[in-house]
């Protein structure tokens, strides 16, 4: 499914979010009411200066953190009444983060980053009766490594690495459960102009082909312009 | 540590239970109120020897003299043909027998490490000795000199420390210690057999709590060891233990994973502590052949083990709590 044929059943549904938090004596506001629909299907860019409250929403979205007020909605399931447990449900099955350090794991290879999030997805009988070794990748997942072309990289540390190739591998881990949403939090600000066409290139690619709704938390202009669509944030709000 | 002290324990006790039997008595007469091990000066009267050696079916008795060194030394003085008579002789290695007042005989262990040979002198409790013999080692003592010279020198005339006895046939010996204990009931009065059986960890109480001594501190030293180490790992996985909460991993994987490691950590760990003692075991052998002896004993390596797990796993619950508590956002922006 493309951006252009987006289903009528918000995948994300945000409204009138607020989040404050403490920061030594003083109260930081960093959500002010925000609301926003992300459709089924969508590849969609919030942009916003540093400060914004972009990272407090990819972060709420992410059941990272709980909002003080207001509702989320992800894939028809309000964030609002979920325990610790459904959350951690929720991160292993239906959201998968991108962050902007790549946060692979340096001790393990790219395969074991990817396999460890597809064990911890895994049910329970499943670690249990292969160990947690021989979990296959799904059919659309090797396509998903084909398109991310890191297939040679696979058995490399992420020291040997290139920045690209380590967010091409983060953003396979992200997707090995199959998530709903991707959330890619500036997946781009520490990768030169080349690999930062490259990744950006891919996510769209993944959104097309794929049909992988996907979120991303941007400040840089041009990297919104390969999402189907920008939202704007100033001030905890979106504009 | 706990594994090397056990061993030291047991090679010590060892070696004095096959010195002992290497006398060749049947029975030993001990001062009353001994213990199965110490290092006791002489209370007994020499004249003891001749009541003893005139029970029926005693064929020979004789008496030794101990004086205590420091450490675990001592010199043993002894009637040295009665004592041949008894035990069949020293092998000697080199020299012979003494030849005079001042002459002491020393094993191969004691000569190898104090680098003694025949002819050499050798200061100790305030006497010098010249070497005259370096025999094989495994009878009576290390150290040994004549039982007169010795009582005069510990200003402890006619007293002994042990007597000695062998009995006229083997199948006298319950009889002969029955007779013995009836007739000197204060004194320890012991079967070789029973005393070497008693030469054990739980019969010397001092060693049974040493040993206790020694696993606790081995448990507090283990806790507070891989507490530290748990805890820097944790500090150090902040950023590590945020990624995982972000993909799902929960509480209890996470404390699965640390428990897991902390688990493998101390079986090899065990291992390596296993391997390690086979190092003191050679270097004890070389450096302090005569003083010290290490033995390897099979049964205390599941205990040693045990301990070792315990302490481990006690260690790692603090930061294992920690790590699951850690706020997933902060332990994300961690650097």
């Amino acid at each position: 499914m493309s951006d252009g044929q987006v289903a009528t059943t918000p995948m994300i549904q945000v409204r009138n979010l607020y989040k404050t938090y403490r920061a030594g004596d003083v109260d930081v506001h960093a959500l002010q009411g925000a609301s926003l629909d992300v459709a089924r299907g969508e590849f969609v860019a919030i942009v916003g200066a540093s400060g914004s409250g972009k990272s407090t929403l990819f972060n709420i979205l992410g059941t990272l953190t709980p909002p003080t007020s207001g509702t989320v909605t992800i894939d028809g399931r309000d964030l609002s009444n979920l325990t610790n447990t459904e959350r951690t449900e929720l991160r292993k099955h239906t959201v998968g983060f991108v962050f902007q350090k790549y946060n692979l794991l340096p001790t393990l290879t790219a395969e074991d980053n990817i396999r460890m999030v597809q064990y911890i997805g895994a049910r329970r009988g499943d670690r249990q009766d292969k160990g947690g070794k021989g979990l296959e990748f799904t059919p659309e997942f090797t396509e998903i490594l084909e398109v991310l072309g890191i297939a040679d990289r696979m058995r490399h540390k992420p020291r040997a690495l290139s920045g690209g190739q380590q967010q091409r591998v983060a953003i396979a881990r992200a997707l090995v459960n199959g998530p709903a949403i991707l959330l890619a939090d500036e997946p781009t600000g520490n990768l030169d102009s080349k690999n930062s066409a490259a990744v950006l290139g891919l996510l769209r690619d993944l959104n097309k082909r794929l049909g992988q709704t996907i979120l991303m938390i941007t400040h840089d202009r041009e990297a919104a312009e390969y999402a189907g669509r920008s939202i704007q944030m100033l001030d905890g709000q979106v504009v | 540590m706990i594994l090397t002290l056990v061993g030291v324990s047991y090679g010590t006790l060892d070696g004095t239970a096959q010195r002992a039997r290497g006398v060749g008595a049947d029975l030993m007469i001990r001062p009353p109120g001994s213990a199965i091990i110490g290092l006791s000066t002489a209370p007994m009267s020499d004249e003891l020897i001749a009541f003893v050696a005139s029970q029926p079916h005693v064929a020979l008795a004789t008496g030794t003299a101990i004086q205590p060194l420091s450490g675990f030394d001592s010199i043993t003085g002894l009637d040295i043909d009665a004592f041949s008579r008894m035990s069949g002789g020293f092998h000697f290695l080199e020299g012979g027998p003494f030849q005079n007042d001042q002459d002491m005989l020393v094993d191969e262990y004691y000569a190898r490490e104090k680098h003694l040979h025949v002819g050499d002198q050798v200061k100790l409790a305030n006497h010098v000795w010249r070497i005259a013999g370096i025999f094989e080692s495994g009878k009576l003592a290390r150290m040994c000199v004549r039982l007169s010279v010795l009582q005069s020198s510990m200003g402890n005339e006619h007293r002994l420390s042990q007597i000695y006895v062998k009995t006229d046939s083997p199948g006298q010996i319950p009889t002969v210690l029955r007779d013995l204990r009836a007739k000197m009931p204060t004194y320890q009065i012991y079967s070789m057999e029973e005393f070497t059986s008693l030469l054990s960890i739980n019969s010397v109480g001092l060693l049974r709590n040493f040993i206790g001594v020694v696993i606790g501190v081995a448990v507090i030293v283990g806790f507070i060891v891989v507490f530290m180490a748990m805890y820097t790992a944790v500090l150090e996985r902040t950023r590590e233990i945020g990624i995982l909460k972000a993909v799902g991993a929960s509480g209890w994987l996470i404390l699965d994973l640390l428990f897991r490691e902390t688990l493998l950590l101390s079986v090899v760990g065990t291992v390596v502590g296993i391997l390690l003692t086979y190092g003191t075991q050679w270097l004890m052998k070389h450096a302090v052949p005569s003083s010290l002896t290490q033995e390897t004993v099979y049964l205390w390596w599941p205990i040693a083990g045990g301990v070792a797990i315990v302490g481990a796993l006690l260690g790692v619950v603090v930061p294992a709590i920690k790590a699951v508590r850690q706020d997933a956002t902060e332990a994300l922006s961690y650097e």
